[in-house]
């Protein structure tokens, strides 16, 4: 479909963004178009930097479990099992099967969250107006659930360091139940709209194409990942929590269509089965729930002095709704907050797939194709340096040359025993 | 011109003006709570187009720094003004003086004027100087000409099968509204003419920028485009001109498909008392054309690209308005 020649300059420029009704959150689209296609895309990131990891290396590991949460509102669970994660291998906690059991079934429950919003966003976007109200409407009914489980709606307080604050009893098993079979027929009205409508169809089908080849180049993550027909699931590849016991398997969009295209529509193929999966997980996670403690060390006092005394760098894995999330963190003895604090949120990988998706499409399709990979501006935002008037663009090169040189002064802060600052 | 003429125009356009801006709120108010009601939602108050327009009025009216202020400002008068002026040859009710200037224009010059607003909304949007403004214009102007060729092929229709039937101002809405089309022709003509009424249903978003044919103002695609640049005093005159260009579009669909009056059937008593009853019938036709055009298309869809919308105005309803042609001429001259 694309035979755009990008040397060619382009007929004008113009930017959609950082704010737009397009995007719900700032980021800058600079484009050169000829009418009404789109020739040569770039996006120009840097408006939401929000210094969280700043804020985590000057705090206790226990009190970044909390700000962890509110890197992205919807991924509470996401940022803080990361985070656990990475604590957890650093000071050799072991998790009991009850609480990797509930932090699954946590897990899977934001997942459908997520991608009901996600859904209600895209289908905003598609001008299907109708479809945005009904993902949202049935959208209410797990935020109930999560309510019920975990005592929020958003935010949930759910995962600690060593395991999981809240126990789920089988007293409550039956309103997850209804809550699951609720959204059983929900599916059914829900692919109905997205995935028989004749428009939703029209503007979905070979729009936004990312090649296997274009997204192995480019290593987006999760659903963004497996519609291009890369199957690359954390859950999968390497388990964590419960995963390991169940079976599962990585949704690809030619399950229900038989063929990849990588296009939007086979992301929103992906991501509907994905409830459906996650329903499933659910279910196998409350037939299967083992007994065991809640914590690993269930007095914070003693988990604080625990960490205060370990050491070491650990990276905790999940995939997020989105993708895979990644939190590096590094612990220093003696010294309770965090040394290092690295937070690579789903995003941040899906960010360069817009730019092959979006080249050689039309202006009609951006809001479209910048929904369909589900971007969460504000978890991934980098800090973008301006002075004056000019912005600095810093090859691959100025960046190795960045990381090497925090790298030296952090060895040589670790070295001389004081914090990195 | 005649003194009577002089005051029937001045007249008839003052309260064409206040039925126009009120009617028009009122349906797109009944629009509105219709749409959320399917939606399941509660939907805002019935009034809430008038205090939406209220609050316009009262806001600041900010002309961009690269804008041409005369043409910028202008535009929305036009747009007003022209839809306006298609209310006045509308045939509304039974009474003698409708539609108000029946004798002065024609099918022709309604289908002039109809352009006329969409052509302010482009010369508004190109002279405000936004580039999504000038992307919403393009729109604009490509989606005037998908929709103009089943509407065409309708007018011409129904002129020809007048002009067969030998009827006197054959162009006329007067006429259109005496001698109900479906009269004049028979079962295969019925289906031609079925044909071209769904043609127009599905013109009629179009003509009106509504979902799925709302390319030029997508707003979540162009932030509005055509009228991403207009505020207050201004953006208010064009939501009035669309209010009122909703009647005129719909008004039309039901003086060439559904003419009749409640008078033809139930006898007239009163010629006074029976044109308020045609007029209240009348008023109900157009909210059942404005459902099923308007409400019921655009909660039921996404949007199209400005280039399936040529696609399916050209290709698809072009189509269905042909055969709709040709079935009325087969049925005049074969059956």
């Amino acid at each position: 479909m694309k035979t755009i020649n990008v040397k060619k300059p382009a007929g004008y420029t113009t930017s959609i963004g950082p704010a737009h009704p397009a995007l719900k959150e700032p980021v800058m689209f600079a484009l050169g178009l000829e009418g009404e296609r789109i020739v040569k895309c770039d996006f120009v990131p840097g408006m939401a930097h929000r210094g969280i990891e700043w804020m985590g290396m000057r705090r206790n590991c226990i009190q970044v479990v909390y700000l962890a949460e509110r890197i992205c509102g919807l991924c509470g669970i996401t940022h803080a099992l990361s985070f656990c994660r990475a604590i957890e291998q650093i000071a050799q906690l072991q998790v009991s099967n009850r609480a990797h059991y509930i932090r699954t079934l946590v897990g899977e429950i934001e997942r459908i969250h997520s991608h009901l919003l996600w859904a209600g966003v895209q289908a905003h976007e598609l001008g299907f107006d109708s479809a945005f109200y009904y993902s949202l409407r049935i959208r209410e009914n797990i935020m109930d659930l999560l309510e019920f489980l975990t005592g929020n709606r958003v935010h949930y307080a759910m995962i600690q360091i060593g395991g999981v604050r809240r126990d789920i009893v089988p007293d409550q098993f039956a309103r997850i139940e209804a809550s699951l079979r609720f959204y059983e027929d929900a599916f059914d009205r829900l692919s109905a709209i997205f995935l028989e409508d004749t428009t939703v169809q029209m503007r979905c089908r070979d729009c936004g194409v990312l090649t296997r080849k274009q997204a192995l180049t480019l290593c987006p993550v999760g659903p963004t990942a497996r519609a291009s027909g890369i199957r690359k699931d954390v859950r999968v590849d390497t388990p964590y929590a419960a995963y390991a016991d169940l079976d599962i398997a990585p949704v690809m969009p030619d399950q229900f269509t038989g063929e990849t295209r990588g296009d939007v529509y086979d992301r929103i193929v992906v991501r509907l089965l994905e409830i459906k999966q996650s329903i499933r997980i659910i279910r196998d996670c409350l037939a299967h729930i083992p007994d065991g403690d809640l914590l690993a060390i269930p007095k914070p006092a003693v988990l604080l002095a625990k960490l205060k005394a370990a050491e070491g760098e650990a990276v905790g894995r999940h995939e997020a709704p989105r993708g895979e999330v990644m939190h590096y963190v590094r612990l220093t003895a003696g010294q309770e907050e965090p040394t290092a604090w690295k937070v690579k949120a789903s995003s941040y990988s899906n960010y360069m797939s817009w730019i092959p998706m979006m080249e050689g499409d039309q202006v009609a399709d951006i809001p479209v194709i910048a929904a369909s990979i589900d971007p969460c501006i504000s978890c991934t935002d980098r800090v973008a340096l301006v002075r004056g008037t000019d912005r600095q663009i810093w090859t691959k090169d100025d960046l190795h040359r960045l990381s090497v040189e925090k790298t030296r002064r952090i060895q040589a802060s670790i070295s001389a025993g004081g914090n990195e600052s | 011109m005649s003194l009577s003429l002089l005051l029937l125009v001045i007249g008839g356009t003052l309260a064409m003006t206040l039925f126009g801006i009120l009617g028009g709120l009122a349906f797109s108010g009944i629009d509105r709570v219709l749409a959320a009601r399917m939606q399941s939602r509660i939907g805002p108050p019935l009034r809430q187009p008038f205090l939406d327009m209220l609050k316009l009025m009262l806001k600041q009216n900010i002309v961009p720094a690269n804008a041409i202020p005369w043409l910028f400002n202008g535009a929305p008068l036009i747009a007003l003004a022209s839809a306006i002026t298609i209310l006045l040859y509308i045939p509304m009710s039974s009474l003698q003086w409708f539609p108000l200037l029946g004798l002065h224009g024609d099918l022709i010059l309604i289908m002039y004027l109809l352009i006329l607003p969409a052509l302010a909304m482009v010369v508004g949007g190109l002279s405000s100087g936004s580039p999504y403004a000038t992307i919403g214009a393009q729109r604009e102007m490509v989606t005037m000409i998908a929709y103009e060729l089943p509407f065409a092929v309708t007018v011409i229709t129904f002129a020809w099968k007048l002009v067969q039937a030998d009827v006197a101002h054959p162009f006329s809405l007067a006429t259109l509204a005496a001698t109900p089309i479906w009269t004049l022709v028979g079962p295969v003509g019925g289906v031609g003419l079925l044909l071209l009424l769904v043609a127009m249903l599905l013109v009629a978003p179009g003509e009106l920028g509504r979902i799925p044919f709302d390319a030029p103002e997508a707003e979540t695609e162009i932030a509005g485009g055509l009228l991403v640049e207009y505020s207050g005093r201004n953006l208010a005159l064009f939501y009035l001109s669309l209010a009122v260009k909703t009647i005129v579009v719909t008004a039309l669909i039901v003086a060439l498909f559904f003419p009749w009056n409640l008078s033809d059937w139930f006898g007239a008593g009163h010629p006074l008392l029976a044109g308020a009853a045609d007029a209240v019938f009348f008023l109900l036709k157009l909210e059942l054309v404005m459902f099923v055009a308007i409400t019921l298309v655009r909660i039921s869809v996404a949007r199209f690209r400005i280039n399936q919308i040529v696609d399916i105005y050209w290709k698809n309803v072009g189509a269905i308005s042909l055969l709709g042609l040709i079935l009325v001429m087969a049925d005049a001259y074969i059956l």
